[in-house]
């Protein structure tokens, strides 16, 4: 059933979009069935469950393939959906809208997923809550489908949400540890100081359709037809990113995602670089023309954030020892990349789309390489490992190609995203976002040859017996190396990009450019990072040398102080009058309570047993005593002496004559 | 002839009499004398009507009674017989061993 407003909103939509377009919204729907299947049956199906999981979000990829086929053969977008209730005049709709960015997201996270649940049959071997994790792994990737094929802002909030849920149990999969709970909770709260926003921006912009409608399309023509008042969209727009800044974490709120790094690996590579945390990149890009019709203040400050968090994260990642620290850093700078691309408008918006579709698969790929190096030195610090180039060559090699495309060596795919996104930046005459972004990849380029060198070269400085992860976790390692190789070229100008024709932003695709200068400038940054990194890190060195930088060190060892201030400055203002209060109120009210019921229920208690005993007891003894009394007193008339007995009978003889001969 | 009134009122004499004696005398002989005359008073009435009336069924009954009154001293002077051999007494007032 397609309805009346799909119908206009794309006139090609037909029933000849292809079976594969046309049933979409089973690639969502699939994961959240094998999560139930998982959930009922995992347990008693050989090799606990997760089978099913691969299962569905493997017939989710083809699908995903089919659909983007669709969009190879240049197909215009398709939107379908049921009414699902209405308030009011508000409709709200279930349904999808599919159009180039879908189809390439639909790719990204059925991929991604795929290979992490293949992984995690390795790297998940023999965990406690085996069969569970693979049922939150599933539905994680059908609400992140759902975020992905929404065509409208409510059901997109719900996926959101769910991911958000997701993963909360994920980083406190082993909650045994309470850093691990913290952390669980940590990132939970601080996501959801954005989603307030968020929300918000939806309620705003159901208003601004008059309330009819959250269909993100009409939400577009609506605002876009310029009868909406500017500071309503633009305050849209920035409560909109307040959702982005927390699920992308982006600076304020990005202290979550390094300490999310307490959950397993995969759930790392997942979650928390490849697919939720591009959720809120996602949400911008999805409701873009809100950004674009508002006020131009919307889209500096989403430049101007994703440039600071580009910076901040970082010079993080500079001075992390923890390997998953380096890559959760270097996952929130990339990011911020993505955000600071779309603030220059809708030049930048295919970059920051290429540049997300791209990090997803080396980022993913980095991510469970390092889970497979983990695996086998049993520690997350690069200062217990070197060397391992030799024992794990598959590990090696793949991590190799994954850094390589995080520091934009070309021909490697983040080369080509980083270009675009620079050429973006150059092109709409941001200059200094342009200057930025060099000196990011500078640094990418550093931390990542610090990661690769400290890791895989010199001596081998663990005591754990190193050793090749298995087949299970290698294979996903060599897809995503092969696809982390191939992405790039989709997006190279000389080769006539074809993902630009597949994702733009307007009515037509943006013509592929390539230039020249910005390669080149980007290479030299690229190689000035990888040269001083080389340099810095040839060789092993105690204390490492970047803890030389003096105050600078301290500033980003404390993590620029932002955590103690969260904690010092919100948390505990608010928690402990709140924990006092609680405190007080457990102690007075409802212990007041619980203590009055239990006085009331003593003292009633003592008035039954005072009646049971007074008055029960009472009856029944007072009964046996008269009883015993009359007895009593019967005794006395039993003398023993025969004639009071005759003087009876005479008596009883001479009244009973009386009676009888009464006249 | 001597008139009905006259017997009937020996008779009840007779019976007072017995009554009183069985009700008030201690000694267990006395008692059993006393039974003795409340049979006879009842004798003494049943001959006294079959002579009225001219029914000698009256006679009859009292001869049965004379007979089991003989029995009935027989089987109470060896009760009294034998509350002597064991208490050294005949005072009823002494056997009131029939008591809770």
């Amino acid at each position: 059933m397609v309805g009346l407003l799909g119908a206009e909103a794309a006139p090609a939509a037909a029933s000849s979009a292809g079976w594969f377009v046309d049933h979409a919204w089973l690639i969502a729907l699939l994961p959240f069935l094998s999560a139930a299947l998982i959930l009922f049956f995992g347990k008693r199906t050989p090799g606990g469950g997760p089978v099913y999981g691969i299962a569905a979000i493997g017939a989710g990829f083809v699908m995903a393939l089919g659909v983007v086929w669709h969009f190879v053969q240049g197909g215009g977008p398709y939107e379908k959906y049921v009414e699902w209730f209405r308030i009011g005049s508000l409709h709200m709709q279930l349904g999808f809208y599919v159009d180039g960015l879908t189809a390439v997201m639909l790719i990204v996270v059925t991929f991604v997923s795929l290979m992490v649940q293949v992984y995690s049959l390795g790297y998940m071997h023999g965990d406690v809550r085996y069969t569970w994790f693979f049922v939150v792994l599933s539905i994680f990737t059908g609400a992140m489908l759902d975020v992905v094929l929404a065509g409208n802002l409510f059901q997109l909030l719900v996926g959101w949400e769910v991911m958000g849920v997701c993963s909360y149990l994920l980083i406190g999969h082993w909650y045994e540890d309470p850093a691990n709970s913290g952390a669980a909770i940590k990132a939970f709260l601080t996501t959801r100081v954005g989603d307030v926003p968020f929300m918000f921006g939806i309620f705003a912009l159901i208003f601004a359709t008059g309330m009819t409608t959250s269909n993100i399309q009409v939400i577009g023509q609506t605002v876009a037809g310029g009868h909406v008042s500017l500071l309503l969209v633009t305050t849209a727009a920035l409560l909109l990113f307040g959702g982005t800044i927390g699920k992308s974490a982006q600076f304020p709120l990005y202290v979550w995602l390094p300490d999310a790094m307490a959950g397993p690996t995969p759930v790392s590579a997942l979650i928390h670089a490849a697919t939720m945390v591009a959720a809120g990149i996602y949400l911008v890009a999805r409701t873009f023309q809100v950004f674009v019709s508002a006020d131009p203040i919307a889209l500096h400050v989403v430049a101007i954030i994703g440039a600071i968090t580009l910076l901040l994260a970082a010079f993080l990642a500079l001075v992390q020892d923890d390997i998953k620290k380096v890559l959760a850093y270097s996952t929130i700078s990339q990011l911020a990349y993505m955000v600071a691309a779309l603030g220059v408008g809708p030049d930048g918006y295919p970059a920051a789309m290429f540049h997300l579709f791209t990090h997803a698969f080396f980022k993913a790929l980095l991510f469970l390489g390092a889970g497979s190096v983990i695996h086998a030195v049993h520690s997350n610090n690069m200062s217990e490992m070197g060397g391992l180039r030799k024992d794990m060559k598959v590990t090696f090699w793949t991590f190799a190609i994954g850094s390589a495309a995080l520091a934009g060596v070309p021909p490697f795919s983040g080369f080509f995203s980083k270009d675009e996104l620079i050429l973006a930046a150059k092109d709409s005459h941001t200059y200094w976002l342009a200057v930025v972004l060099l000196v990011g990849a500078i640094l990418t380029a550093f931390y990542t040859t610090r990661m690769i060198l400290l890791t895989f070269f010199g001596e081998y400085r663990g005591h754990a017996h190193a050793h090749e992860s298995p087949r299970v976790m290698t294979v996903p390692l060599i897809l995503l190396a092969g696809a982390t190789c191939v992405v790039g070229l989709l997006g190279f100008a000389p080769l006539g990009a074809p993902f630009l024709d597949w994702v733009y932003f307007g009515g037509e695709p943006i013509p592929a450019v390539f230039s020249p200068l910005v390669a080149i400038l980007s290479i030299v940054a690229v190689t000035i990072g990888i040269w001083t990194g080389y340099v810095v890190y040839r060789r092993w060195r105690t204390p490492d040398p970047i803890t030389k930088i003096g105050p600078a060190y301290d500033l980003l060892e404390h993590k620029y102080y932002l955590d103690d201030l969260y904690w010092n400055g919100i948390v505990k203002p608010i928690r402990d009058p709140i924990a006092a209060g609680v405190y007080w109120t457990d102690q007075h009210v409802i212990d007041g309570v619980v203590n009055g019921t239990a006085t009331l229920a003593y003292a009633f208690s003592a008035v039954v047993a005072w009646f049971d005993r007074s008055v029960i007891d009472g009856a029944v003894n007072g009964a046996g005593r008269a009883m015993e009394l009359f007895g009593r007193g019967l005794r006395t008339l039993q003398t023993g002496k025969v004639q009071w007995y005759a003087v009876g009978l005479f008596a009883g003889v001479i009244l009973l004559t009386v009676f009888i001969i009464r006249p | 002839m001597i008139r009905l009134p006259l017997v009937l009122l020996f008779s009840a004499f007779l019976f007072s009499t017995g009554i009183y004696g069985v009700l008030a005398r201690r000694n267990a002989v006395m008692v059993l004398m006393a039974i003795e005359l409340l049979l006879n008073a009842v004798n003494v009435n049943l001959v006294a009507f079959a002579a009225e009336l001219q029914d000698v069924t009256g006679e009859v009954f009292a001869l049965f009674v004379i007979a089991v009154a003989a029995a009935e001293v027989g089987i109470g002077l060896a009760i009294v017989i034998l509350l002597f051999r064991n208490r050294a007494s005949i005072n009823v007032d002494e056997v009131d061993l029939l008591k809770w």
